[in-house]
């Protein structure tokens, strides 16, 4: 916490506070928006998940933790179908995306409602505006100043336009790792989409710059539902109202955050908690 | 350690060394002795008159050799618009769009073409187009050295997408966009210099053959109009003139030599150029 308050004063501008307070008042039986039921997923002939089920709330951040290799990435991407690349990957069991199944839908369709944001910042070699745009471009046929007016919105959302809007049109790998982390999230907001996927979207980025993308996170979920994958449970106990643990393909626990960190009703979970496994 | 042992290590590594730079010396020296060689033989033979001139008639001195120059380019022209789009939509699909089967076998089989002589590549287009439009034709000469294009532009275009990150693709996935817009938008963007570096070299590369061309383009003391006449090429010329019995011939044949040297140097510099342009443009303008 002593680090939010910190960027706070370094350049976390025109943010509203961390709606902490807000939550409070919020009732706690949420509609989910994704609703996962006994998802098996297989790499060939390995199986990487084992009837996972949960319900991701809506407008909520989610944190997914758990060892490397425990399948959080892999769910994270069965829910955009990212996984669909790799060959013999297949999931099975239902997906409900506001009650329509992800498996059934058009993948396009999908991942226009389902953004995600990587573990390694990946803009396209093409300029700050063109990356931004092109989502738009791919998915809407926008009037010049439409299009302007929708990348200035998103890098405004993700706290990025007072940093680049002299330089929207040089190229985006002149950029500093965190800048470019949060473009990629810019980019992914301008086709606003209703889930953000982030798969471990700070694990390569300074202490002032992972607490940037955390503040952002704070604003975005008032319009968006957050499902993140952290190796760091400071930053799932930060950011994220409930979260998910992970142990070798199975979900060990699901709950708010609150109650994972503090009394968690499983011991595997305490374990990997407390750091007494590793 | 032994003395002994210690003065033979020394001993193989001096042998070793002289040896690795006696091979680069070698590798270099020759560069330079052929260009200095066609300085010597052939600078003297170009004139103004070289590149407007047609070729004088037998027993006459002076002349040029400026319908062989557009010839030659003619038909460089005509190779690069025939292969260099087939090969590249091919690299494309190798790299972007095949399964497993089908690009190892298309790899596999341009590879071969690649191998094929170039002498063989010419009676194929002999037979393909030169027999039956009963004439030699630049069209024919072009189709040869397209053949040559094909399989060193599909490679290029493949190893270079190949070499663009993952990463990009997923991030245009992910943002809703369809493969071939992906394809489209990104990935051939992203490598389109390197693979237009590499297609320039293989252009380059073909310019200077000249047995596809002897039974397909032909030869031709005057300007060859359109497409479906006999042609001369600089490589043909070359061959012709060295050949010949008459001191003047020789000299324009070493002349020729040096032009199309010169040609294909400058083709490969350009090359580099873009290489080295694209560079520029990724550490910030």
């Amino acid at each position: 916490m002593i680090i939010r308050a910190n960027t706070k004063i370094e350049g976390g501008a025109g943010l509203p506070p961390p709606p902490e307070a807000m939550m409070a008042s919020r009732p706690t039986g949420l509609a989910p928006k994704v609703e996962v039921s006994r998802l098996n997923f297989f790499y060939g002939a390995q199986q990487a998940l084992f009837d996972v089920s949960l319900k991701i709330p809506d407008r909520r951040v989610t944190a997914l933790i758990g060892p490397s290799g425990c399948g959080k990435s892999t769910f994270l991407r069965t829910l955009n179908r990212m996984y669909e690349a790799v060959r013999h990957a297949r999931a099975e069991g239902e997906l409900l995306l506001d009650g329509e199944n992800i498996l059934d839908m058009d993948v396009v369709q999908l991942r226009r409602r389902v953004g995600m944001v990587f573990q390694k910042s990946n803009p396209f070699p093409k300029s700050i505006f063109d990356n931004v745009a092109y989502g738009l471009r791919v998915n809407h046929r926008m009037g010049k100043g439409e299009l302007a007016d929708a990348v200035e919105k998103s890098l405004r959302r993700a706290a990025l336009w007072e940093e680049v809007k002299d330089v929207l049109h040089g190229p985006a790998w002149a950029l500093s790792g965190g800048q470019q982390q949060r473009l990629c999230i810019a980019r992914a907001l301008a086709v606003n989409p209703e889930v953000l996927l982030l798969d471990e979207p700070c694990s390569a980025l300074d202490p002032i710059a992972t607490a940037k993308i955390e503040d952002l996170l704070f604003t975005l979920k008032d319009n968006c539902t957050i499902v993140i994958v952290t190796h760091n449970m400071q930053q799932a106990a930060r950011v994220a109202e409930y979260t998910g643990f992970f142990l070798l393909g199975k979900l060990v626990e699901f709950d708010q955050t609150e109650v994972i960190f503090t009394r968690p009703s499983v011991k595997e979970t305490e374990d990997y908690i407390t750091g007494r496994f590793g | 350690m032994s003395r002994a042992f210690h003065l033979y290590r020394k001993g193989v590594n001096v042998v070793m060394f002289s040896l690795a730079g006696l091979c680069a010396f070698t590798t270099v020296s020759v560069l330079f002795y052929i260009l200095g060689f066609l300085v010597w033989k052939g600078a003297g033979a170009i004139n103004w008159d070289f590149f407007t001139q047609l070729p004088k008639p037998v027993g006459e001195a002076g002349g040029g050799m400026a319908n062989a120059i557009v010839g030659s380019f003619k038909l460089v022209v005509l190779a690069t618009a025939i292969g260099v789009p087939v090969g590249f939509v091919t690299g494309v699909y190798l790299a972007e769009f095949g399964g497993r089967r089908y690009p190892a076998l298309i790899r596999y089989i341009a590879d071969l073409l690649n191998g094929v002589p170039s002498i063989v590549i010419g009676i194929f287009a002999y037979a393909l187009v030169v027999v039956p439009m009963r004439r030699f034709s630049t069209l024919a000469g072009g189709l040869a050295l397209s053949l040559m294009i094909i399989p060193v532009t599909i490679r290029t275009t493949e190893q270079f997408l190949r070499a663009v990150p993952d990463s990009l693709r997923e991030a245009a996935l992910a943002l809703g966009a369809s493969k071939w817009r992906m394809v489209a938008t990104v990935v051939i963007p992203a490598s389109l210099h390197a693979v237009l570096t590499g297609t320039l070299l293989g252009v380059a590369r073909v310019a200077g053959e000249t047995a596809p061309l002897l039974f397909t383009s032909f030869n031709n003391r005057f300007w060859s109009t359109g497409w479906d006449q006999p042609t001369a090429s600089l490589p043909v010329m070359i061959f012709t003139y060295a050949i010949a019995p008459y001191e003047d011939w020789h000299r324009q044949a070493w002349a020729a030599g040096l032009v199309l040297l010169m040609a294909m140097l400058a083709l490969n510099v350009t090359a580099h150029r873009i290489l080295s342009m694209k560079m520029a443009r990724r550490s910030g303008r």
